[in-house]
């Protein structure tokens, strides 16, 4: 065959790919040939854009027990056991169809996770939508948010898998292209890893799960390409999911590599049975032959192109020892399943597809799943230039009830009530209680400690800080329940890599992710880069998003919550240094200025790494009742946060900068701790090298704030909670 | 004591309802599989949270048709202990060992967290070691959790003091606040809030406990009825 130029173009490959695909081939490729590439060369799948800069990425540590490159990241937890974590990306699907597009990206994380051999224990999500109070864009972002949240709910709830944590934030970029990163974790014996590996010539290739229908053809192409008018068509290219028939996979699967007549093991996402192969294979160094006459298919008269690109969901592909077949059919039999030998390992290092016995496609699986093509692509920083607004005169008083009931401050409730956040009886911190989502291993009396962060404005006033003050974020909220940090995944939600300035954004955001990764002992061991997030040429903010994962001994979780009446407030890290440009991209500038312009708050990696050892001493020693890291909405916002529970607090600052800047910066590296023994909690602080001074007081309920003996504020505590508490719902009901 | 936990392939809360009889109640604990259509000898049942079958029909409505709740309808009918939580309790309802029925929950939306129940009776194997008035707090996790049934019906659970535990936040729009209830015999219990949840102070709430025990201390006392 001869393609045209059309439609190369149609399979998203430009000239010069397609003739790299001819010289691999040594020949023009089939029609099924040029799907295979299109989807193993997309984006998507080959990272062709990013994979140079995600090379500078810190993967290595004591704990890592596999880095990137597999399925997910394993990180050895102790006492035998390890947890396989990883984050992941369903954005574009999300956007085409909310429910459908979050529940088969919640899907597509979990499998995951159980094809390494872990059965996964926590979910958690990043969400952004466009803002839900919009008044010309309000009812579509509402109408996603409640949708993606639906859809959530749905798969991981019936899967039985917790979703204990994560964040949700709104900004206008959004509009038309949210972003839905599912992250997952879940824990094995270390004996029991498998690997998405083929090996041994003459071992059967088993296809087992759902049948294959012409459900998400082109899906990761579709991921690869800025949504325009024409994606509306592109419906179909979502697939459906079935959380029941994934979770008789997960128990399937589990049980059949307990035979040890499994080699190797590989789940059917993105490209399918296309991707599963060859990554196989190649990892293997060995090829793969299938027969597609006898992959189980749902539809008649499916082509060979369609039954390679299909993206239908639940399946997973797995290679036998030779003579032990039966063993692992009986398991799948058992579970209800349909299981299919569709062909064998072959030595030839090719990956050879036959139909009706006829050769269909024939590609070396090394130079398809690895020679992608490779793009150092130009990248030009261009900072957006905005200017700096003389500051409003605001009331204080309503500023803190306003940013309580903000979208992105506010309660979200509504969105983790319908998830099952208990099931499996591990979660130790429940949402919103604690700065970190806590599981406990009930095997080795060891918690993992969880935490979500991404800030799109702070990334795009400069990508490389706000990409750091991620990773500062997430290792705080595990600093704060006492976990120390092992390991990490990223996912970087970026617009269309051809324009040199979405490119400079994100190279400086993995340079930020490297640097603070490094620096913070948090070794990348995978995650997902998800590019051309635009809506007809309307790029989102730079948007990577840290998911950090750290060991605690099994206790009850630090709650942010104010726990009794008397007790001093200590402000670790101290009151902060910030000025009117750094205010430029706080949720006070987003919200009460209705502007952004600056720079992000600033961060000093040293100070930030002593605030968290002080915060494990003091969590070790027993001295914090509560803690609450500062972030989004600063000084004030935190305080009123602790305060929910209850009991409230009197607090006077000691500093020189103006009311709005002091209560409302976003400096990083402090954390509001009560406390019984100020002496203790400052004596640590001290020997850190870190300031800690004492506040304030715990008081019966309400909050006051002063500066210097003035009153800056007195809030009732009944009004802080219904702005905090009714804002989401008041969007949504 | 020996404890029966079922699994039905979308079972959920198998291994929660596990760890809660034999680790922390330290009683003699095993799995029944579905197809299974005998129940080994155990002393009582549970029927664990979760999606049975996948429930995309009616929750529960395939389960009933399954071989071990042809098991378990004649273990119930002999007098064994049957105690569903959850799915278990939708599945009860649906194999008719328990009048009523279980609906969308009145917002429509699945709910996940804790509510706050009363005791109404403790003159039955799953209430015995607690008091008539006790709050106990413990989560709810659904999305059809709403009790309703006729009126007659629910007169005469009342009259028959039959109604074991009532919400005192209704979460879901179950009539009269109904969260738990028991077969004529008193020997089958069904609720939707979860007890397993609810036995380590590490996980929030230790107040599932007392269903648990109760369920042992009848059994001790009681004469043995095996599966």
């Amino acid at each position: 065959m001869t393609a045209t130029a059309e439609l190369i173009a149609q399979h998203q490959l430009t000239p010069a790919e397609y003739d790299k695909i001819v010289a691999i081939l040594g020949r023009e490729p089939s029609y099924t040939e040029l799907g295979v590439f299109s989807v193993m060369w997309s984006e998507h799948c080959s990272y062709k854009s990013s994979r140079l800069h995600l090379k500078k990425l810190p993967t290595r540590g004591k704990a890592v027990v596999q880095g990137p490159g597999e399925n997910a990241g394993i990180i050895d937890i102790g006492g035998g056991f390890v947890v396989a974590f990883k984050i992941e990306s369903h954005n574009h699907p999300s956007f085409i169809e909310p429910f459908q597009g979050a529940a088969t990206g919640v899907g597509g994380i979990l499998r995951d996770i159980f094809t390494m051999g872990a059965r996964p224990i926590a979910v958690l999500d990043s969400l952004r939508f466009g803002r839900p109070d919009d008044l010309k864009t309000g009812a579509r972002n509402r109408r996603i948010l409640q949708g993606v949240v639906a859809g959530i709910a749905h798969y991981g709830n019936c899967f039985g898998v917790p979703t204990v944590g994560g964040e949700c934030l709104f900004e206008p970029c959004y509009d038309g292209n949210p972003l839905v990163n599912v992250f997952a974790l879940g824990v094995c014996r270390k004996q029991d890893i498998f690997y998405a590996k083929a090996s041994g010539a003459g071992n059967p290739v088993i296809y087992v799960g759902a049948r294959t229908g012409r459900d998400g053809i082109h899906g990761a192409s579709m991921a690869s390409a800025e949504f325009t008018e024409e994606s509306k068509q592109k419906r179909p290219n979502v697939q459906v999911g079935d959380p029941f028939l994934e979770k008789l996979l997960l128990e399937a699967c589990l049980e059949a590599m307990q035979t040890g007549a499994i080699v190797g093991i590989q789940d059917m996402g993105a490209a399918g049975l296309t991707c599963s192969t060859c990554e196989m294979g190649s990892r293997g160094g060995v090829g793969i032959e299938i027969e597609l006459d006898r992959v189980p298919q749902r539809e008649t008269g499916m082509t060979p192109y369609e039954i390679m690109l299909s993206e239908s969901q639940e399946r997973m592909l797995l290679v036998a020892d030779k003579g032990r077949e039966e063993e692992v059919f009986q398991v799948f039999r058992k579970w209800g399943l349909e299981a299919a030998e569709i062909g064998v390992v072959t030595n030839d290092g090719k990956l050879r597809v036959k139909h009706h016995g006829e050769v269909v496609a024939e590609i070396p699986n090394r130079e398809l799943a690895d020679e992608a093509p490779l793009y150092d692509r130009p990248h030009e920083l261009r900072p957006p230039d905005l200017p700096t607004p003389p500051l409003p005169e605001v009331a204080i008083q309503d500023a803190l009830l306003r940013l309580m009931a903000a979208p992105d401050i506010c309660s979200k409730r509504w969105i983790w009530q319908q998830y099952d956040h208990q099931v499996r009886t591990n979660t130790v911190a429940l949402p919103e209680r604690s700065d970190a989502a806590v599981v406990r291993i009930k095997e080795t009396g060891t918690s993992v400690a969880m935490s979500l962060d991404g800030n799109g404005r702070y990334c795009y006033l400069s990508p490389r800080d706000g990409a750091m003050l991620a990773v500062a974020e997430s290792c705080r909220n595990l600093a704060v329940v006492g976990a120390q940090p092992v390991g990490a995944t990223n996912c970087l939600n970026f617009g269309n890599p051809e324009r040199p300035e979405i490119m400079a954004q994100l190279v400086a955001a993995i340079e930020g992710i490297s640097d603070a990764c490094r620096f913070f002992e948090a070794p990348i061991t995978g995650g997902n880069v998800s590019l051309y997030n635009e809506t007809l040429g309307e790029g989102v903010y730079p948007t990577p998003v840290l998911g950090v994962v750290g060991l605690m001994k099994t206790g009850p979780a630090m709650p942010i919550a104010f726990q009794s009446v008397g007790r001093s407030v200590v402000l670790l890290g101290g009151c902060g240094v910030s000025d009117v440009t750094r205010l430029g991209s706080t949720q006070y500038a987003k919200e009460i200025v209705k502007q952004l312009w600056g720079k992000p708050p600033a961060l000093s990696l040293d100070y930030e790494k002593r605030v968290h050892n002080a915060m494990r001493e003091i969590v070790a020693a027993g001295l914090a009742e509560s803690a609450h890291d500062l972030s989004d909405g600063g000084f004030a916002v935190a305080l009123a946060e602790c305060s929910l529970g209850g009991i409230g607090a009197q607090v006077d600052l000691d500093s020189d900068l103006r009311p709005e800047i002091l209560l409302f910066h976003e400096e990083p590296s402090r954390i509001l701790i009560s406390t019984a023994n100020a002496k203790a909690v400052t004596a640590i602080a001290q020997k850190h090298g870190v300031e800690a001074p004492v506040v304030g007081v715990t008081i019966e309920k309400g909050l006051e704030i002063r500066q210097r003996s003035v009153t800056l504020g007195c809030w009732d505590a009944a009004a802080l909670k219904s702005a905090y508490e009714g804002s989401l719902e008041s969007y949504v009901r | 004591m020996r404890i029966g936990v079922i699994v039905f392939p979308g079972s959920n809360c198998d291994h929660d309802a596990f760890h809660a009889a034999s680790s922390v109640l330290g009683q003699n604990t095993e799995f029944l599989w579905h197809d299974s259509a005998s129940l080994g000898g155990v002393d009582a049942v549970i029927l664990p949270g979760g999606f049975s079958y996948g429930d995309y029909l009616r929750c529960g409505a395939i389960a009933k048709f399954s071989p071990i709740m042809q098991a378990v309808t004649k273990f119930a009918r002999d007098g064994g202990l049957v105690f569903g939580v959850c799915n278990g309790f939708q599945i009860l309802v649906e194999a008719g060992l328990l009048p009523g029925a279980l609906i969308r929950n009145s917002g429509l939306k699945f709910v996940c967290r804790d509510v706050s129940l009363r005791v109404e009776t403790t003159n039955s194997p799953f209430t015995c070691a607690a008091r008539k008035g006790q709050v106990l707090r413990m989560p709810i996790a659904h999305g059809e959790g709403c009790y309703v049934a006729d009126e007659r019906t629910l007169d005469e659970l009342e009259a028959e003091d039959r109604v074991s535990l009532r919400y005192l936040d209704n979460p879901n729009g179950s009539m009269r606040d109904i969260a738990g209830i028991l077969n004529p015999e008193r020997n089958v219990m069904g609720m939707m809030p979860h007890p397993e949840r609810a036995v380590e102070d590490l996980m929030g709430s230790s107040d599932g406990l007392v269903l648990l025990q109760s369920m042992v201390i009848a059994a001790r006392e009681a004469a043995p009825v095996k599966a």
